[in-house]
């Protein structure tokens, strides 16, 4: 590798973005096409803040038109060490805006020496969305992200939700998004109280995301037969935690006996989780 | 009339040679070595926002002594170099070697072709991905881009046989954390006085950590390991 070498004026300082860009290594963002053609989507992710810090959750369907384009998607990922971003919209761009977005954040605290504030983290991502936006309306290739983290200097967790020109709005309770976004927002808002525990707030975004793949065709539902299960994630004090797929599949069981007592049938089984899901937080 | 005057070669070189030593023995030293879990890097270093040990990547580690701006600078383009190399293929793809030789170019070209050396000498340390202590690299270079490729220990600075003499003599492979820091701290304070934790800058390099294996050791865990 060769050592990148900035004269003072031109030096891109603690930004990766701006590194990439001063190298001419930034990949160029897809223009309009012309011909409309079908890329992959992703779907609904959500977030709630409970006693001590937050939940994210998303489904792992991603969908090319009406086809399934995959079964196994994450959306959720860790940021850093005390925050997490989930993905809605265009697969492969969402996956490099979340690349980057990882390594805006591991390059400006090695640089540094220091971490950036929550804030800071949020309002750069807000400025990463805002770079895509000729993109997004030249050929309707929208990624919109929620990004949520644990705050360690105000000891709380924070939500916040992101608009296509990259506006960047703080939620105080919880906030859904993506193509089943509407319908997961339903259950949030129905059952969310202030003050909840990490069980309660697990079971509510589980909940959620059953319900609006319920409705939705492009978010995908518990896979009980290849025991696919969305991904889930706590940021706390400790850090990112990725729960473990088996505690999700036993709380769908839970989740799934009781609406079969509702409907009045015997409760579905569930099975173990086959695919080993990626590992969660990056440093243990 | 004045004579332009003939200086040979080797007087210049050795000049500069003389002025990056002289300021390099300015400083104060460190250490890194190779111990049980992975790598630790021991500085003596005052000051607890001037760092001398940095981390660059997943499993490397860069230390330096000298002139703060200068391997400041450079440890930014490692930083750098690794982040983009790591973004264009992939993290395992970053590595230590590819790293050192980019900063032997580096260092070798400014001391051949610029007014003035660099006044500094770095280690890149990185620590395997196996268990084995074998596959761990610590690569010592001078100012003048002389890579030395150490194992089990390495001193940075002005008085580094000594301190390099003292290590010989207590050090073994596969040392626990406290022993090689105790070892590391005596050897750089020498027999006439102690350094304490408000005196050291430590951090290692932890085997078994996955992803970013970089940790500093700070404050009561540091007192801990030293007593």
């Amino acid at each position: 590798m060769s050592l990148p070498a900035f004269s003072p004026g031109a030096d891109p300082g603690p930004s990766f973005n701006e590194l990439m860009s001063r190298s001419g290594q930034r990949p160029p963002l897809p223009g309009s096409s012309g011909e409309p053609f079908t890329h992959t989507h992703a779907t609904t992710i959500v977030a709630v803040r409970y006693n001590d810090g937050v939940v994210m959750a998303g489904d792992r369907r991603a969908t090319a038109g009406n086809v399934i384009a995959h079964r196994t998607m994450d959306k959720v990922f860790p940021a850093d060490r005390f925050s997490g971003v989930s993905i809605s919209g265009v697969a492969g761009l969402a996956a490099e805006m979340v690349k980057m977005f990882q390594l805006e954040l591991e390059h400006f605290e090695k640089v540094e020496g220091t971490a950036l504030s929550l804030e800071g983290k949020a309002n750069r991502l807000g400025n990463m969305i805002r770079q895509n936006l000729p993109s997004a309306m030249a050929s309707g290739m929208v990624v919109i992200p929620i990004f949520a983290g644990y705050d360690t200097r105000r000891r709380e967790g924070r939500i916040y939700n992101y608009d296509i020109t990259g506006g960047r709005y703080e939620e105080m309770e919880f906030h859904a998004t993506g193509s089943g976004g509407i319908y997961a927002r339903g259950v949030l808002k129905q059952h969310w109280n202030r003050g909840m525990t990490r069980d309660e707030a697990v079971d509510l975004c589980l909940s959620s995301l059953f319900e609006a793949a319920d409705e939705d065709s492009a978010t995908g539902g518990p896979d009980a037969i290849r025991g696919i299960y969305p991904s889930v994630a706590t940021i706390t004090a400790d850090g990112y935690d990725r729960l473990e797929d088996g505690e999700v599949a036993r709380r769908f069981e839970t989740l799934l006996a009781i609406r079969a007592a509702r409907l009045g049938i015997s409760a579905p089984t569930v099975a173990d989780p086959t695919t080993p899901a990626p590992k969660g937080g990056r440093r243990k | 009339m004045s004579m332009p005057y003939y200086v040979s070669p080797e007087q210049v070189m050795k000049d500069r040679a003389d002025y990056a030593r002289k300021g390099i023995a300015r400083g104060r030293s460190l250490a890194g070595l190779s111990y049980q879990d992975g790598i630790v890097l021991v500085a003596e270093n005052h000051s607890r926002t001037l760092h001398k040990v940095s981390e660059i990547y997943d499993r490397i580690a860069f230390a330096g002594v000298g002139r703060y701006n200068e391997f400041d600078q450079l440890r930014i383009a490692g930083v750098r170099a690794a982040d983009m190399r790591g973004y264009s293929y992939s993290r395992e793809d970053v590595d230590a070697r590819s790293l050192a030789n980019s900063y032997a170019q580096m260092l070798g070209q400014v001391f051949t072709h610029e007014m003035k050396p660099l006044e500094v000498e770095i280690l890149v340390a990185e620590v395997g991905w196996t268990n084995d202590p074998a596959d761990d690299r610590m690569f010592h270079l001078l100012y003048d881009g002389t890579v030395v490729d150490e194992q089990g220990f390495t001193v940075l600075g002005g008085d580094s046989e000594t301190i390099g003499g003292r290590l010989k003599e207590g050090y073994q492979p596969g040392m626990a954390l406290g022993a090689v820091v105790s070892l590391a701290a005596k050897a750089i304070a020498g027999p006439d006085r102690a350094l304490g934790e408000n005196e050291l800058e430590v951090a290692v390099l932890e085997r078994a950590l996955d992803g970013r294996s970089f940790r500093r050791i700070e404050g009561d865990q540091l007192t801990a390991l030293l007593s």
